[in-house]
């Protein structure tokens, strides 16, 4: 603890720190890197669809001696459609059969039942009609379209539209990498993963609000000094929140891990793992974006305000200025303390410069950011 | 902004956090005092977890009824449904529609699948059959609805001929007392008087007879009921049909349903007493176009039932009742049949047209209710698909269960571990403020069962796993504020009250995100997506309220203790460990810093 502690204080103060902002170009290439290979994937090895979306449906026999192969025999010869059987931890069989209408579904499943010799009732079952998937997946489209719309116009008014269209961009880049993560894998899609996909919409962006928080806190009065430019601003307070983020992704995924390797474990396959498998991609990719692709893309959008333009020309200027007085030989002795004494003048000087500089900025500025 | 604005009330301010401490340890036992009081100590469980059978119905859109599929229908579905399921002997099974034009059908275990699914899928059927022969069920004689117009006492007279010939009656009860003389007179209850009569009397050869005479009339009247197949056989059927039980009822209620319109059938009466032979339908369901139960105060006749017709239901009612009003009882009698139940069985004595009729006698308000909208609804023309079926086993279900339980358990106790490494002293409070909202998690769950049929399920428990993150980073955000403030130099006591307004905000506005994504989940989504909404909903509100009420409150509380407020290298609030440098620097390092707390 005690090491982080000191790395969270320092990373507070601003001594150590990651440029997260400075690099953001490799980030978004590593992303966009990512999303290509996740929509590649997605194009090229299509989804696997489970039965709810495609109707059939699953079979779970009790404990059999019957093979699998025999078990196939019977689910194929009296539905006519292919059956994958999978055998189970403790000899029992999972029995899938796709494209199937209810009725021929509960033919299969009087045949299995004959077949194992057990009554009907001990055979679970999953049968589910073509019609429902695209329900499922209407009804999520629905509440995706939903969300984003009410969310933008949320944190439109709780931040500011630049923040908003940030945090869409990385929810749409959490959500591609997941469903990405699904096709290049092959894992199926059932209602858990939807349940899964949607829960991520909801953590995504509340990570990226929590970040966003003190992003917001940090630039209340920022075009009052020249010390700063908004992304250097925008990096320091992702920075000192790093150990917020750390700390809550970690907690965050310790149990949805749990549900995943250990939960998953005792079952196979089962809407457990489904809904935690999703959520473990998409709440890593969640707050992988928030710090990564949220904030460094609000400073991007910032920096092309005329405010924000003006501010970072202030702050080259007194960096250029500072950096002149160094080669003069009038280094201070105590950075610091200079630093500060200067700040508080260069606060007002600020301030009284600031409509100046801000007409500048809008008769032709050059355009070139920090 | 959802923030809160400075000044609000804000629980757990300094001035008397024991009390607000104590407002909510109250709340926590009043909850598990009345989950105790009510009787249930566990969560419902869903059928993915208790075992069981569910069902998923959709209605389907019918060609020129675009407006077919509606909120009153659809519950008029749910009680019809329910009806039928329930009829089965387990009335543990539950119907409730969700969404739009979905119904969900859940029976725990323990209940024939394969019967329920055919109970579930077939369509409410309803008609007006005329009766042909009519027996007692059970032994107590009760007064049968009559139509308007009412009886005669020749009718009775006649009835009490014939009655003699029914029989195969189990329940030699004791005779009662005739039923009044003027007004409704109680066919039911005359003849099992009558059958009573001749107690125990077998049944072949009064059979034989009775179906002669069944016949006979057939034949005499000219009405659309030509008694059809074997006279013999129905009669045999009759005598085999036991009306006594739920379970043989309802297994009759199956056969007679299913049969065709144009064959005569056995039915029970829905109260059992009374099993009946019924000609062919006369007047379809969907002849009739509403129902009312009505208070009739002039007649005096009590709670009435008034039908209306269409013309071509109008213009059959006529006729059939013209043609049973002439017949000897019980064939005056038409029997109103849903899904091969005879839901009341009134007797005619004229010719009823205009397209209206009544229906009187020996009703209560509930029971003319009933009718009347079995009457407005029971051939509600939504007929509805099987879109899903899950059959669950006991045993798997059990093993979801643990499988759920453990992982949480796990994760749980991994975030433990991680709490306590990271945050020493403070991941007491963490792991209280966790404790507490379980707690309330729980009995709320408990509680929600019984009062809005809230079911856990596997999702849900997926839910309140996930719930564990975004619980925990509510005091992840507080307590790094708190170290952020000491960090700037401050005690323990300033830093705690200085962090909170903004840890608050950050929590509210977070907050409101996830729980944001779990209404619009609710509204927009069915089945299991639904579950798992609730359940992520209701935690994060309980995540504001145990923030507000406990962890706040409780870090007050805790920053006058010397443990914390010394910074104990244990108590996770060491200003040595935070990395706290000298005063001097630190505070004027902070007055340059772009952030700057100014909320506090």
């Amino acid at each position: 603890m005690s090491r982080l502690g000191t790395l969270g204080a320092r990373l507070y103060r601003g001594e150590v720190g990651y440029d997260f902002v400075g690099k953001r170009k490799i980030w978004y290439g590593i992303s966009i890197l990512i999303t290509i290979t996740a929509i590649v994937g997605l194009a090229v090895r299509g989804l696997n669809m489970g039965i709810e979306f495609s109707g059939g449906a699953v079979f779970t026999t009790p404990k059999t001696s019957v093979s699998a192969t025999q078990a196939r025999t019977t689910a194929e010869e009296t539905s006519g459609h292919t059956a994958v059987v999978q055998k189970l931890g403790d000899r029992t069989l999972r029995v899938q059969v796709s494209d199937l209408t209810p009725e021929q579904s509960r033919k299969t499943q009087e045949a299995l039942a004959k077949k194992l010799n057990v009554p009907l009732d001990k055979v679970n079952t999953d049968i589910v009609g073509p019609s429902w998937g695209d329900q499922i997946a209407d009804k999520a489209w629905t509440g995706l379209a939903a969300f984003m719309v009410l969310v933008v116009i949320y944190l439109a008014i709780a931040f500011e539209w630049r923040m908003a269209l940030a945090a869409l961009i990385a929810l749409v880049h959490d959500l591609t990498i997941t469903v990405g993560v699904y096709a290049l894998v092959g894992f199926e899609v059932t209602p858990g993963t939807v349940i899964g996909l949607l829960t991520i919409l909801g953590y995504s962006l509340y990570d990226t609000v929590v970040v966003f928080d003190g992003l917001k806190e940090g630039s209340k009065d920022l075009t009052k000094q020249a010390r700063f430019t908004y992304s250097e601003m925008a990096n320091r307070s992702l920075n000192g929140t790093l150990v917020r983020s750390i700390n809550t992704t970690v907690v965050a995924l310790l149990p949805v891990a749990g549900l995943l390797f250990i939960g998953g474990g005792f079952l196979g396959a089962g809407m457990l793992n489904d809904i935690s498998l999703a959520l473990f991609v998409g709440l890593a990719a969640g707050a992988y974006s928030s710090i990564f692709i949220a904030t460094p893309l609000v400073a991007d959008l910032k920096e092309r305000d005329p405010q924000m333009k003006a501010l970072a020309k202030r702050v080259r200027a007194r960096r250029a200025a500072d950096a002149a007085k160094a080669e003069a030989g009038e280094a201070p002795e105590d950075a610091t303390d200079a630093d500060d004494a200067e700040d508080a003048a260069a606060g007002v000087v600020g301030q009284r410069s600031q409509t100046a500089s801000r007409n500048r900025g809008r008769g032709g500025a050059t355009g070139k950011r920090r | 902004m959802a923030a809160p604005k400075k000044g609000r009330r804000s629980p757990g301010g300094q001035g008397r956090p024991g009390r607000v401490l104590a407002l909510i340890l109250i709340a926590m036992v009043a909850l598990t005092a009345g989950m105790f009081a009510s009787g249930h100590t566990t969560p419902r469980l869903g059928i993915d977890l208790a075992g069981g059978t569910s069902f998923t119905l959709e209605a389907k859109n019918q060609p020129g009824k675009p407006n077919a599929i509606n909120t009153t229908n659809m519950n008029t579905a749910v009680g019809i449904i329910d009806r039928r399921v329930n009829g089965l002997g387990v009335s543990e099974a539950e119907v409730q529609t969700q969404g739009v034009k979905h119904i969900i059908v859940n029976i725990p275990k323990g209940t024939n699948a394969k019967q329920a699914r055919q109970q579930v899928g077939t369509t409410a059927q309803l008609g007006f059959r005329p009766v042909l022969t009519s027996t007692a069920g059970v032994k107590t004689p009760e007064p049968a609805p009559s139509a308007t117009g009412d009886k005669d006492k020749a009718d009775k007279g006649k009835q009490d001929e014939k009655s003699k010939q029914d029989d195969k009656n189990k329940s030699s009860g004791s005779p009662s007392p005739s039923a009044s003389t003027q007004g409704r007179p109680v066919t039911d209850a005359l003849k099992a008087d009558k059958a009573d009569a001749t107690p125990g009397a077998s049944a072949p050869s009064s059979a034989k007879t009775d179906d002669k005479g069944a016949k006979k009339d057939d034949k005499k009247a000219p009405t659309p009921t030509p008694a059809t197949g074997d006279a013999a056989a129905l009669q045999k059927k009759l005598d085999a049909l036991d009306c006594s039980t739920k379970e043989s009822r309802s297994q009759a209620n199956e056969a007679a349903a299913g049969a065709k319109p144009t064959d005569s059938i056995v039915a029970c009466r829905k109260d059992g007493q009374v099993k009946e032979i019924l000609g062919p339908v006369a007047v379809e369901g969907t002849g009739v176009t509403g129902a009312n139960a009505v208070f009739d105060s002039q007649g005096g006749k009590g709670w009435i039932v008034q039908l209306k017709f269409n013309s071509s239901g109008s213009k059959k009612f006529a006729q059939v009742t013209g043609q049973l009003a002439s017949k000897p009882a019980p064939q005056n009698q038409f029997a109103i049949v849903l899904d091969g139940e005879v839901v009341s069985d009134p007797s005619v004595s004229t010719s009823i047209g205009g397209g209206q009729a009544e229906i009187s006698g020996g009703f209560t308000q509930q029971s003319a209710t009933d009718l009347a909208n079995v009457l407005s609804y029971g051939a509600l023309p939504l007929s509805f698909d099987v879109v899903t079926e899950t059959t669950v086993t006991a045993a798997l279900g059990g093993e979801q269960l643990r499988a759920g339980l453990i992982a949480g358990a796990i994760g749980l106790a991994l975030v433990v571990i991680y709490l306590v490494a990271y945050y020493r002293g403070l991941a007491l409070v963490a792991l209280a403020s966790l404790a507490v909202s379980a707690i309330l998690t729980y009995t709320i769950m408990v509680l929600l069962g019984p009062a809005i049929s809230f079911a856990l399920n596997l999702p849900a428990v997926c839910g309140a796993i996930v719930a564990i993150g975004i619980t925990a980073d509510s005091f992840i955000v507080y307590f790094e504020r708190i170290r952020d403030e000491i960090r700037e130099g401050r005690t323990l006591r300033p830093a705690v009250e200085r962090g909170w307004p903004r840890a608050r905000r950050t929590i509210l506005v977070s907050d409101f995100v996830s729980f944001l994504a779990a209404a619009v989940l609710f509204v927009v989504t069915v089945g299991k997506v639904q579950g798992f909404a609730f359940t992520l909903g209701l935690t994060t509100l309980l995540d504001v309220v145990v923030v507000f009420f406990f962890t706040k409150p409780l870090m007050t509380i805790l920053a006058r203790r010397k443990f914390f407020a010394s910074g104990h290298p244990w108590s996770g609030l060491d200003p040595k460990r935070l990395g706290v440098k000298p005063p001097l620097r630190a505070s004027r390092r902070r007055a340059s810093a772009p952030v700057d707390p100014k909320e506090a």
